[in-house]
């Protein structure tokens, strides 16, 4: 279902190349637990579909790191944050939904 | 069946740990349901707090709603010392930020970085006791469905970790009361209240509901000042305070001797009612005034007058009060009625009584405090503390005024009169156009006591209660009953009659 609506989406690719510069994503995870396995999965085919070349992806496992949960504020997993560019967003969840994130990145 | 006790959690607060029986349920989760500004914050922070200056157990606060430096601002009006116990790694404040505006929910989530922070917060400094305040923030917003599982998660792995915590939420249309999760996952759940009654605003507290334990029912007033949260339990009604025997003088001879020739009993409760200028006020001092000449201590709580009028005012009648102030026997309360709820007053008179420990303690007028609430209120409240009193072996004396005309037309006088062990009324008697005073025990319980009706008499010596002379048809002005006795001298006997009674002056 959610590749369906991938194929239908418009991505404003003018508005992303006007604003230049690399998206900076970090995606932050609790170990291998299926929603988070599957967040990695969804989120990789996301950046290499429409944003290729142009992003740089982070993967951090909040077990491995327990002190980036107070720095970065993280409640809920798994969570993707753009921190570049420009507003900042936290996508929560598996990321299955790809017009949402589309939506959150901007793309659309 | 093994006689199993449920392991409790005392929060060291005033009276909490009296209505729930022991504390909070030890290592589980406490629902603390309330509005804004009901005081869940303090009452959470002061169970953290006392956890570590009572019983030596570390603490984690997980602040969602405010920010680290806001919260500790907030509560440096507070005697906490909290950054006394966050050097000394007695504490770990945690501020969790959720920004709703940032969020988009993409898919499947749980609620794993809440748990490895608490995790990491808890090992930190060995807690034992944790606060999250509050959910709220965490519940706007977000599937309400993970949530909810998410919810009891938290809870199970916080009984995990053996930790007794405590979970604030408001009561409004979220999730908690609403979904009915408090029904079925909580052991425990408080609700507090900040009701407005008549422009003056009362705390309340209750135990909604507490698995495995007695607790009590009914919503207990609470106050909030800078030593912390008081509740005011009403004490239980199995209480069965130690009675004495002993008298104590009323200060008046000739009512003492009106009261079984003792006085009244020590520890008991007293009532004056009376109308305005009947002389409640003068007998109460009289009490005082005999009470600290025996060097006993007492308190005189002033409603009406400030103790500078009381004393100038009983001056003029012999009760010289003000040395008796200056050596620390007598000390006055005074406070507008007004100026805040009775609870308030109860327990700023509770908190000088348990520093002073007096032997007496002088309400005047208690009327005054009447205005502030609703009758019911006050009749419990009064109970309440007419109960604490009775523990204290103190000798509590009420003076109330009442409207003029019959008692019936003032329930609320009615309300105290039944509560009261000794009730004395004074009153202004009006015969042949002269205005007396009078005075006469309505009850006395446990003692024989005179039903005379006697002249009350203010003088500047004090205060002497005379016999009143009647004929059949009622008693005598003076001026005629001195014309009637000098007839009586010189002829017959007539219809005069003089009641027994100490020796009258003015028969002399």
């Amino acid at each position: 279902m959610s590749k369906k609506i991938a194929h239908n989406v418009k991505v404003n690719t003018q508005a992303l190349k006007d604003k230049g510069g690399k998206y900076i994503l970090c995606l932050f995870v609790s170990g291998n637990l299926p929603n988070s396995a599957s967040a990695v999965v969804n989120i990789k085919a996301i950046c290499e579909k429409y944003l290729k070349d142009r992003y740089e992806l982070e993967i951090i496992d909040i077990y491995q790191h327990p002190d980036l949960a107070i720095t970065e504020q993280i409640v809920v997993l798994p969570v993707l944050i753009k921190k570049f560019p420009m507003p900042k967003v936290r996508m929560l969840g598996d990321l299955s939904n790809t017009e949402e994130v589309l939506n959150g990145l901007g793309l659309v | 069946m093994k006689n199993f006790k449920l392991l409790k959690s005392p929060t060291g607060i005033q009276g909490l740990d009296e209505v729930t029986n022991g504390g909070i349920p030890k290592n589980r989760s406490t629902l603390l349901l309330g509005n804004t500004g009901s005081g869940k914050t303090i009452l959470a922070m002061e169970f953290l707090v006392n956890g570590i200056v009572l019983f030596d157990e570390p603490a984690v606060f997980m602040a969602f709603e405010e920010k680290k430096e806001d919260l500790l601002m907030n509560l440096k009006s507070l005697t906490y010392n909290l950054d006394t116990h966050i050097a000394n790694n007695k504490i770990y404040i945690e501020e969790v930020l959720i920004n709703p505006d940032e969020m988009r929910e993409t898919g499947i989530y749980d609620l794993e970085g809440l748990f490895v922070r608490l995790e990491q917060a808890i090992n930190k400094v060995r807690a034992k006791r944790v606060v999250l305040d509050s959910l709220d923030k965490l519940f706007y917003g977000l599937d309400n469905k993970i949530l909810r599982s998410e919810f009891l998660r938290l809870l199970s792995w916080l009984n995990k970790m053996k930790v007794t915590s405590i979970i604030s939420s408001e009561i409004g249309d979220h999730f908690l009361t609403h979904r009915g999760i408090e029904e079925y996952v909580a052991n425990c759940v408080i609700a507090l209240d900040n009701r407005v009654t008549n422009q003056i605003a009362t705390r309340r507290l209750r135990i909604v509901k507490y698995r495995g334990s007695i607790h009590g029912n009914n919503e207990y007033p609470f106050t909030i000042d800078e030593k912390g949260i008081s509740v005011y339990p009403i004490i239980s009604e199995t209480f069965q305070p130690e009675l004495t025997s002993k008298r104590i003088s009323s200060g008046i001879k000739d009512l003492d001797e009106m009261l079984g020739k003792k006085g009244f009993y020590e520890g008991s409760s007293i009532l004056i009612s009376g109308t305005a200028g009947t002389g409640k006020t003068s007998t109460a001092v009289s009490f005082a005034y005999s009470v600290c000449k025996a060097n006993k201590r007492c308190l005189f709580c002033a409603f009406e007058e400030a103790p500078k009028q009381i004393i100038r005012n009983m001056g003029s009648i012999g009760f010289h009060l003000d040395q008796l102030v200056k050596s620390g026997i007598l000390t006055f309360y005074y406070s507008r009625p007004s100026l805040q709820n009775l609870e308030l007053h109860f327990l700023a008179i509770k908190k000088i009584i348990n520093e002073l420990k007096p032997t007496v303690v002088i309400l005047d007028p208690i009327t005054n405090l009447m205005t502030e609430g609703p009758n019911s209120d006050i009749r419990s409240m009064l109970t309440r503390f007419i109960d604490f009193l009775k523990t204290q072996h103190i000798t509590v004396m009420f003076t109330a005024a009442i409207t003029v005309g019959s008692i019936e037309r003032n329930p609320s006088d009615e309300g105290i009169s039944s509560m009261v062990d000794t009730w004395m009324m004074v009153q202004d008697i009006e015969i042949d156009a002269e205005r007396r005073r009078s005075l006469c025990v309505m009850k006395s319980r446990g003692m024989v006591h005179s039903t005379d009706v006697r002249k009350f008499k203010i003088s500047t010596k004090g205060i002497t209660l005379l016999r009143i002379v009647a004929n059949n048809k009622g008693p005598l002005a003076d001026s005629k009953r001195k014309a009637k006795e000098h007839d009586n001298l010189s002829t017959s006997k007539e219809s005069i009659w003089v009641k027994e009674g100490p020796v009258n002056e003015n028969t002399k």
